[in-house]
């Protein structure tokens, strides 16, 4: 059983309140922090910690937070990214539903490291009611002290809001998040300036994920090397994994940084195994974004190593054979998927979610989306998947922001892993309508 | 200052000016140096604050970062909004992958455009058409049905043809910077994106007809204008008028002794180099209404200087011939 | 719900609180949130005149309005069935059967995806990852999630929201009271 810092009450009856909460042991990072540290040593401790964005990126978060500006007299701003869209991850919604108050207390306890008068969690539109149930936390901390003028008898004191977006998967890029929450259009910003100088409303601001905030809490208590002893090498500490597609037991794990992936997927305590104890075919082990790895390369990496859930391990190999520990949203594949309608969906998603101010994304998605739809519907050509290469290809690393390149791994990844099963749809089409293989067979009761 | 060095060619330019500007002096100031090192720019434009980074035409590597930090730039830059280093190296025409990179922009910004250049106003002062023939491919790979939209009128004086547009942005910057009310603005998202009012409004204020000039391509082009003459059978002319409303330096387009249209003066960017207003534009179709300078100054290689001067060189031999004529005479 | 479009005192005054969380001259911040309540309150859906209202009420110019209420996917530009289905169907939904899902929905209410019944009661939407895909398939109508769907709970749900639809739109349900 690996070490839990985020999740571990998530079983209490009646964690979502602030006084069962407190019971058990919440706020006390708000109150060793602002009673016995300075902000600059709770930015230490961050730091030593090694603690990094749980968002995806995996940046170091103390160092993110150690560029932050501080001109006199310009307010700075703290953003926490709850945005959570990248498919296949829901474990900042789990976080948020279940323990909203230890966001709440890593926004307290962040909030006065980096010298941020004013913070806002800004949540995805679809979240609503995941919203309320932060709001009604925030009211809560309100009402006991926790936020707001003086807290804790303290000179801190400090404001925090929800936003709610309304629909946007790329609102989950800082900047665009930036622009959604000050009312406009989810448009990525064009870099530099980056938010530690001009962020929100042009003030310095660090936008960090729902669950990078909530290990601050943890980090504080335990202090940066303590916690910085969990994990394996630079990937320390805990994660949340969302854990879904072919597998028993779908859902969020904490995970110690460095469990094995075959323990990950077929261990009675995470995933279960694969259900009705099909093969194992390929996993998405970060979030939709992140490459693709047929059940070989996801067990063991190319040297035949044990591949463990960390950010080194998964990425080991490059792309040609690895692939990176994202979001942790975890998808698995057992041997019924069809990998190429699987990758159509992806397309769709980004197609969709693609905000349309650079030409390689807006043009190319839809082109991407296009031709793998015509693939699946029986109607591709040969020379589709070269073009498809050729595509992603031009749209990686020439886009505002990474969402261009968030579409083109997928593509990238199942071509290099897969090219047969594209060869396949589209020379034997009057296949694909016959075999139940090139669908997802997973039906539900009743249909 | 900051020393940067593109395309092997060395020139120490102002902190804080972008790789495009630097590129864009390099040329100005050396006529050794070959026009190109200056990436084409699709919706950039210098006159217009925060325009570019967005159509991906001018990226270009950064191979050492500067004197200090010598890493190179992991991804391709937009030259228009990365700001120099001293000591930065930037490679644009002679990196085959820059070259890659930007084909694939053209082609990006071409399989949705409905290539309609015989019956298009801005052909042969086409920004896109320029491009497209320098830098894309001969054939579209692009075999689905292209995205369409129904034309309309903003106003009695803008045509928005926005299935030709490319998303530059420039014309919701013109709007934001140079007139005191926006109407229009980028509607949807994605691929669906268009430039809108959302419901039908008139553009109207003294200065939007410089969202025409702006325009690269022939998404908004002037109604009084609309399928008169091919740009390259007209006449531009450098001509004035006291205005009250703006400078009134402009260019007439001249068909004889008519006035076909009236723009911006454009430098070799391509840029206007005043804007100027709707009456000017819009109103002063007389020859009688403006007081002619001189043929205006055209290097662009497109057909629309292919009419009057066969290159910029033999263009000032002939003007300093009639300069010296006119002298002699005198 | 009123024809005029005019917010009521008591939405006003929480329109006013969420203007009130941004820094002064920065209530432009305040436009999502008001322009769901905006959609809740007339009619679940955003009309030219609401947002026209709503630019009015932030002072701001309409076309930044209809420029964020196109660009985000929750915000209807048309109008919408009372219940508004949204069944996702990104990879983990689809590996879970949201196709299904979505094909049960089309048989029992007679209409395609995108279409709203006769009665104006359902709209089918399918929609990209909802962030449920440990709970796969999954729909959201209002703010509730609807999830680890068979055939048995969409049927039961088509009921519920029948019975709920006959006396209010979904919207008024779940946004009013709680932003």
């Amino acid at each position: 059983m690996g070490k839990k810092l985020l999740i571990h009450n998530d079983n209490v009856p009646g964690i979502a309140t602030l006084e069962v909460y407190r019971q058990n042991g919440g706020y006390a990072s708000v109150e060793k922090a602002l009673k016995t540290m300075t902000p600059a040593d709770v930015v230490e401790e961050v730091k030593k910690s090694g603690l990094r964005g749980r968002g995806g990126a995996g940046f170091p978060t103390g160092m993110k937070w150690s560029f932050l500006a501080k001109p006199e007299g310009v307010e700075r701003y703290l953003v926490c990214n709850a945005d959570e869209s990248e498919p296949g991850t829901f474990k900042d919604r789990y976080l948020m539903e279940k323990i909203p108050h230890a966001l709440i207390e890593g926004m307290i306890t962040s909030s006065y490291a980096l010298g941020a008068k004013t913070s806002y969690i800004y949540i995805r539109g679809e979240y609503f009611y995941v919203a309320r149930i932060v709001e009604k936390a925030i009211d809560e901390a309100y009402a006991a002290g926790l936020l707001g003028k003086n807290i804790l008898g303290t000179n801190f004191s400090h404001d925090c809001y929800v936003q709610v977006g309304a629909g946007a998967y790329i609102c989950g890029e800082e900047t665009a998040l930036l622009e959604s929450l000050e009312g406009k259009r989810g448009n990525p910003r064009i870099k530099p300036p980056f938010p530690a100088i001009a962020g929100l409303y042009g003030c310095p601001t660090v936008v960090n994920n729902v669950e990078t905030i909530a290990a601050v809490c943890p980090i504080v208590m335990m202090g940066g090397d303590e916690y910085a002893k969990i994990g394996i090498g630079r990937s320390t500490g805990t994660k949340l994994i969302s854990a879904s597609g072919h597998i028993n037991k779908p859902g969020v794990y904490e995970i110690e940084l460095g469990l094995p992936v075959e323990e990950f997927i077929y261990s009675e305590e995470y995933c279960g195994g694969i259900i009705n104890g099909r093969k194992l075919k390929a996993v998405v082990a970060g979030g939709s974004s992140v490459p693709i790895l047929p059940a070989e390369l996801i067990l063991k990496n190319d040297k035949g190593e044990a591949r463990l859930m960390s950010y080194e391990s998964l990425s080991e190999g490059g792309f040609a054979t690895g692939t990176m520990l994202g979001s942790g949203g975890f998808i698995v594949y057992d041997e019924t998927t069809s990998i190429v309608k699987n990758l159509y969906t992806f397309a769709r998603f980004y197609h969709h979610e693609s905000c349309g101010q650079c030409s390689p994304c807006r043009e190319g998605t839809g082109w991407m989306e296009k031709i793998l739809h015509r693939i699946v519907e029986g109607q591709g050509k040969p020379s589709d998947v070269d073009l498809l290469w050729d595509i992603q290809r031009k749209i990686e690393g020439n886009t505002i922001c990474p969402l261009g390149d968030a579409a083109a791994w997928p593509v990238a990844s199942a071509i290099r892993h897969f090219r047969h099963e594209f060869e396949e749809y589209i020379n034997h089409p009057e296949r694909i309508k016959d075999v139940k293989h090139y669908y997802s067979v997973h039906q539900l009761a009743g249909a | 200052m900051a020393k940067v060095t593109i395309d092997g060619h060395s020139i120490e330019v102002p902190d804080g000016t972008t790789i495009l500007q630097a590129a864009r002096m390099l040329v100005d100031n050396n006529p050794e140096v070959d026009a190109k090192v200056a990436p084409p720019t699709m919706c950039y434009y210098s006159k217009l604050k925060t325009s570019g980074g967005y159509c991906r035409t001018c990226v270009v590597k950064v191979t050492k970062g500067s004197e200090k930090d010598p890493r190179p730039m992991p991804k391709p830059v937009a030259s228009c909004r990365t700001t120099v280093m001293d000591g930065m190296e930037v490679v644009n025409i002679t990196s085959p992958e820059v070259l890659e990179a930007r084909k694939g922009v053209v082609e990006f910004l071409l399989i949705n455009h409905p290539l309609d250049c015989p019956i298009c106003d801005q052909a042969g002062e086409c920004h896109l058409q320029d491009l497209g023939y320098e830098h894309g491919l001969a054939k579209t790979r692009y075999d689905f049905s292209r995205r369409t939209f129904n034309q309309i009128d903003i106003g009695p004086y803008i045509k928005l043809h926005m299935t030709r547009c490319i998303m530059c942005f420039r014309c919701i910057k013109v709007a934001d910077q140079i007139t005191n009310n926006r109407y229009q603005g980028m509607l949807f998202r994605g691929d669906a994106s268009e430039i809108s009012t959302y419901i039908e409004k008139a553009v109207d204020n003294d200065f939007s007809g410089n969202v025409i000039d702006v325009c690269p391509v022939g998404a908004l082009t002037d109604r009084t204008f609309r399928f008169k003459s091919r740009v390259w059978f007209t006449k531009p002319m450098d001509a004035h008028r006291n205005c009250t409303k703006c400078s009134g330096k402009a260019a007439v387009w001249l068909k004889g002794n008519d006035v076909l249209r009236v723009t911006a003066r454009k430098d070799q960017w391509g840029e206007a180099i005043d804007w100027i207003c709707n009456e000017c534009r819009f109103e002063k179709k007389d020859a009688k209404d403006w007081v002619i300078e001189k043929p205006s100054h055209i290097d662009r290689h497109s057909v629309i200087s292919q009419n009057h001067y066969e290159n910029l060189a033999q263009l000032k031999l002939d003007i300093s011939k009639q300069q010296k004529q006119i002298a002699g005479k005198k | 719900m009123s024809n005029e479009i005019k917010f009521n005192e008591e939405t006003l005054a929480l329109v006013h609180k969420m203007i009130k969380r941004y820094p002064e001259g920065k209530h432009k911040s305040a436009l999502l949130p008001i322009l769901h309540i905006a959609q809740a309150e007339f009619g679940g859906w955003l009309s030219p005149e609401t947002m026209d209202y709503v630019a009015s009420i932030l002072n701001i110019k309409p076309i930044e309005v209809y420029e964020v209420a196109s660009f985000y996917s929750m915000y209807n530009l048309k109008p919408v069935g009372k219940c508004l289905l949204e069944v996702c169907r990104t990879s983990s939904c689809w590996t879970r059967g949201a196709e299904d899902v979505v094909r049960h929905l089309e048989k029992k209410l007679g209409i395609k995806e995108g279409e709203t019944t006769a009665d104006g009661m359902f709209t089918i939407k399918t929609v990209e990852c909802l962030g449920s895909c440990g709970s796969a398939p999954m729909l959201q109508c209002g703010a509730s999630y609807h999830e680890n769907l068979t055939m048995e709970k969409v049927d039961n749900l088509l009921e519920e929201y029948r019975a709920i639809g006959k006396q209010r739109s979904y919207t008024d349900m779940d946004y009013k009271n709680t932003l």
